[in-house]
């Protein structure tokens, strides 16, 4: 094999080194490792944010801040974890590992892709600059909208709401040029033999996502923008007095906003499989099956984002219609589940940390998408809707099928990046710690929901104290146990022992034939596949 | 020894655990419905969750066991199969699928879509109409038919700052008590309507199953028909500004002899003080009486103090309107004015007029010109106020 002599050579050429390197890099690997360590600072800073709310949640009663600024705490905290945690750390895996996983040298336009990088900070920037701005009297803080930023709330908003529109339009743009760059490269790039149907699930996951990216998110920007003339040039998109209609905001939002939660997590389903079938000794169940349940699923996101306001108010035919659909995503996705299942079961199982990840990623997204389904029932949704058993509904998709998702495919190719391996023990008290404190903060507010607490209140009833103070102590729990992770992370960039270019006994596909870490230019000779 | 020293610690868990449970308020499900709708999503629920509590222990189970039995420490051998290869393997994996398939559109589908027809057919067998809309941040209801017909006021939340602040012992009904409870009669249909004067709130108690988007500058309604008397209460559940946690909706119910009693008495109530309109009144009068009601009504947004919460909410403190001219010198309302803008509304401020009476016009508009920084020394009578209308 001729890559593995090549890695002296590789120093020799002429590309600029230090900070010069990070900055006009068009490298995936490069590119990879700044889009997976901005989304983990971003990781910290959103989840700094709700540590903060729910210190302020821990006991009834305004302690520590305002409630306006508690709006501002927690719209900011949605859209930093959805915008700039989760779907840059999608997107870094993207740039790290599809052109090892396809074969292909980097991805097809990587001028294009260090655009995309780089918009992400400038926009990471202007949603959490006025915080700053208002410390010096500029403005009265962040969006305090909620992430959802529905008008009117917002057209009467401050100069926060102006913030987050155009980080919303950079953001937007970023992704998008990711997307075009994803879909290019597993289009152009493959490897010779490697059919669509020989694709890494990844790659699959990644390519659908991509396709809803490029179908959604210009309708946000559409929104945002008409958002934004209805705030400064006298429009009256969503102000009923000019003709407008308030509920259009939400209809377009959704648009885009439902398949968002699928753009958040099928790339997640794309490589779970795969760290199920390396720790299984086992190849993946149902390959065609997941595949097509993926392009289903990608398909159905698109069309049931009404069930997101069924309490605004619509004809009955549309309730049903939204009620229906909603549930049918269930099937797909109940088939994908049956598949992870298959594939560990009767494999050789061993439970390093990616593995103990997968496994509960499984459970802990199985009661996501479980009470899901009953949310999809507009008369239930009445009671559910604006609570927080939605809340913590969407924590268990969000943080338990998106974050730990991505944390199991870190565990699982950090040794590959690095060259080293992470510490297991470490790894694997992360991993226990988050799993419990995850589920000790969000099934007491299962219960909170129920009981009748709305979501996005400051203070609340006393009939939710208890429960709000084993959520909040658990929370603490559970932000602190992720400095154990940043801790393992860095410590493995840093040294340690030497992974080997397979690092995982039963792995199989091309990443794992290349020495760890892969050298600068990935593929110095074309792989085939039979 | 170890599992001693297990059960001792578990024992001192539970020790901890205890007191917690003695006095506490722990809600493990919906609260006690009191109408057929939150009848009927109670049911909903608690089937749809014992179906997703089997399936997950049914696939839980499947894991665990697999996870036990089929580990490299137990030295098992990985089998190769990546689908179903006999027939029989194809029918055991289109089971689940059909399962599902069952569970979704006939199991829950089918009792789904009556509930929905149910829960939208607000006109059938209604006896009466009421009105709410919500605004930053409180609730105003209004009787459009039946014995009490034409009675319509503001509900606002009665729990003192200071409690919020922590600097008082709080009341059990902490942030779910207000000034003027809606009354609706037992066991009859009642229609609400639902809109808002600025941006869109929720209105909901829960145990009336019943939660409907308010949206400003379009009409939404839903039903209740409560089967019991008593006190319900619950909150606002959309995002509605800085307020949004303290916006309680309570409703009494009554049974319609009580209710038909209350609504006498309410409008007799509301018409003594209608009367206050035609007598002369001193301006230090006019200014007590306005703080309040200042307080009460306009000091959500524009602030205690009357420096206001801009951009959306402007300061009174010096402001051109609330120092400007009420009256021109024909005494006709000035366009944009003081009284205009308290009477009318424009934006997201609401028009009062419905809401006050002349009296409380009156006062708060003395009060707004005479305090808060304010010191024009004029004064606005109820009878003018009454002039206008």
């Amino acid at each position: 094999m001729s890559y593995s002599t090549t890695v002296d050579h590789e120093e020799h050429h002429d590309h600029p080194s230090g900070m010069l390197r990070w900055l006009t890099t068009t490298n995936h690997k490069d590119i990879g490792t700044m889009y997976l360590t901005f989304s983990l600072i971003m990781f910290m800073v959103g989840g700094a944010m709700i540590m903060a709310v729910r210190a302020e949640l821990f006991q009834p009663g305004l302690q520590l801040m305002h409630p306006e600024f508690y709006n501002q705490l927690i719209g900011v905290h949605a859209l930093v974890m959805i915008f700039a945690a989760l779907m840059p750390a999608a997107t870094g895996f993207a740039n790290w590992m599809l052109p090892l996983q396809i074969g292909a040298p980097d991805m097809a336009l990587p001028r294009l892709n260090n655009w995309g990088f780089w918009l992400l900070p400038p926009a990471a920037i202007l949603l959490t600059l006025p915080f700053t701005l208002a410390l010096f009297g500029i403005g009265d803080g962040a969006i305090a909208t909620g992430w959802t930023f529905y008008a009117p709330l917002s057209v009467q908003g401050g100069i926060g709401v102006d913030f987050a529109i155009f980080a919303v339009h950079l953001l937007g743009i970023s992704s998008v040029m990711g997307s075009i760059n994803i879909i290019v490269t597993i289009f152009n790039m493959r490897a010779p033999g490697m059919t669509l149907m020989k694709l890494p699930l990844f790659a699959w996951g990644w390519l659908i996502t991509a396709f809803l990216l490029i179908a959604t998110i210009p309708v946000l920007a559409g929104a945002v923008t008409m958002l934004l003339t209805d705030r400064h040039f006298g429009t009256h998109f969503f102000d009923a007095a000019g003709g407008g209609d308030p509920i259009l905001f939400q209809h377009l939002f959704w648009f885009f906003g439902h398949p968002e939660v699928y753009i958040l997590l099928l790339p997640v389903w794309g490589f779970i499989p795969q760290i199920l079938s390396t720790f299984a000794r086992k190849p993946i169940y149902g390959y065609k099956a997941q595949v097509y349940s993926l392009c289903a699923i990608g398909v159905l996101s698109v069309v049931v984002w009404a069930h997101h306001f069924f309490t605004a108010g619509m004809p009955v035919p549309a309730l049903l219609y939204f009620m229906y659909s909603t549930m049918a995503i269930s099937l797909p996705l109940a088939v994908l589940f049956y598949c992870w299942i298959a594939t560990i079961w009767r494999g050789s199982m061993t439970f390093e940390t990616p593995m103990l990840f997968a496994i509960g990623w499984i459970i802990l997204f199985g009661i996501g998408g479980l009470t899901g389904l009953v949310l999809a029932d507009v008369a239930a949704d009445a009671q559910y809707h604006h609570t927080y058993f939605v809340v913590a509904h969407f924590h268990y998709t969000l943080f338990a099928g998106g974050i730990m998702g991505i944390m199991a495919g870190v565990y699982y190719w950090l040794p590959k990046m690095t060259g080293h391996m992470y510490n297991e023990k470490l790894g694997k008290l992360h991993f226990w710690l988050t799993a419990i404190s995850f589920n000790l903060t969000f099934i007491p507010q299962f219960f909170l929901g129920l009981a009748g607490m709305p979501r996005r209140i400051p203070d609340y009833a006393l009939q939710f104290s208890e429960f709000n103070m084993i959520s909040s102590i658990a929370a603490f729990t559970l932000g602190l146990t992720q400095l154990l992770f940043v801790y393992n992370i860095v410590s493995c960039a840093r040294g340690g022992k030497k992974a080997t270019d397979k690092v995982w006994e039963g792995s199989n596909g091309l990443e794992w034939t290349l020495p760890s870490p892969p050298p600068y230019h990935t593929f110095n000779e074309q792989p085939v596949i039979r | 020894m170890a599992r001693l020293r297990i059960t001792r610690i578990w024992q001192c868990l539970l020790g901890a655990l205890l007191p917690l449970t003695a006095h506490a308020d722990y809600a493990w499900n919906f609260p006690k419905p009191v109408t057929p709708m939150a009848l009927d999503t109670l049911q909903v629920h608690n089937k749809f969750m014992i179906i997703v509590m089997v399936i997950f222990v049914v696939v839980l189970g499947i894991m665990i066991y697999s996870i036990v039995m089929h580990r490299k420490s137990r030295d098992y051998q990985p089998a190769g199969f990546t689908g179903p290869s006999t027939r029989a393997q194809l029918f055991w994996t289109l089971v689940p699928f059909a399962i599902l398939l069952y569970i979704d559109f006939i199991l829950m589908g089918i009792p789904a879509f009556h509930s929905v027809v149910a829960m939208e057919d607000t006109r059938t067998d209604a006896d009466m109409v009421i009105k709410v809309t919500g605004s930053q941040w409180r609730w105003q209801y209004e009787y459009m038919d039946g014995p009490a017909k034409g009675i319509s006021f503001v509900s606002n939340m009665t729990t003192p700052q200071e409690q919020i602040n922590n600097q008082a012992a709080k009341n059990p009904e902490y942030l779910l008590e207000v000034d003027n409870p809606l009354v609706l009669p037992t066991d009859k249909k009642v229609r609400v309507l639902l809109t808002s004067s600025d941006v869109i709130h929720n209105w909901w108690i829960p145990a009336f199953g019943a939660a409907r988007d308010a949206i400003p500058g379009f009409l939404r309604e839903t039903w209740v028909k409560i089967e019991e008397p008593g006190t319900f209460r619950g909150q606002c559940k959309e995002l509605c500004g800085k307020g949004h946690g303290f916006m309680p909706a309570v409703v009494i119910a009554k049974n319609e002899e009580d209710f038909n009693a209350w609504a006498t008495s309410k409008k007799a109530e509301l018409q003594a003080a209608a009367a206050g309109a035609d007598k002369e009144w001193t301006k230090e009068d006019l200014i007590a009486n306005g703080k309040g009601i200042y307080e009460k009504n306009c000091a959500v947004c524009h602030q205690v103090g009357g420096q206001g919460l801009p951009p959306a909410f402007p300061a009174l403190t010096g402001s051109k309107i609330a120092t400007g001219p009420i009256l021109d010198k024909d005494n006709k309302m000035v366009k944009d004015g003081h009284l205009d803008r308290v009477m009318n509304g424009k934006g997201v401020m609401p028009a009062w007029k419905g809401i006050l009476n002349d009296t409380e016009i009156a006062s708060v508009i003395t009060y707004e010109r005479n305090a808060l920084g304010n010191s024009l020394g004029d004064m606005l009578q109820p009878a003018q106020v009454k002039a206008m209308r």
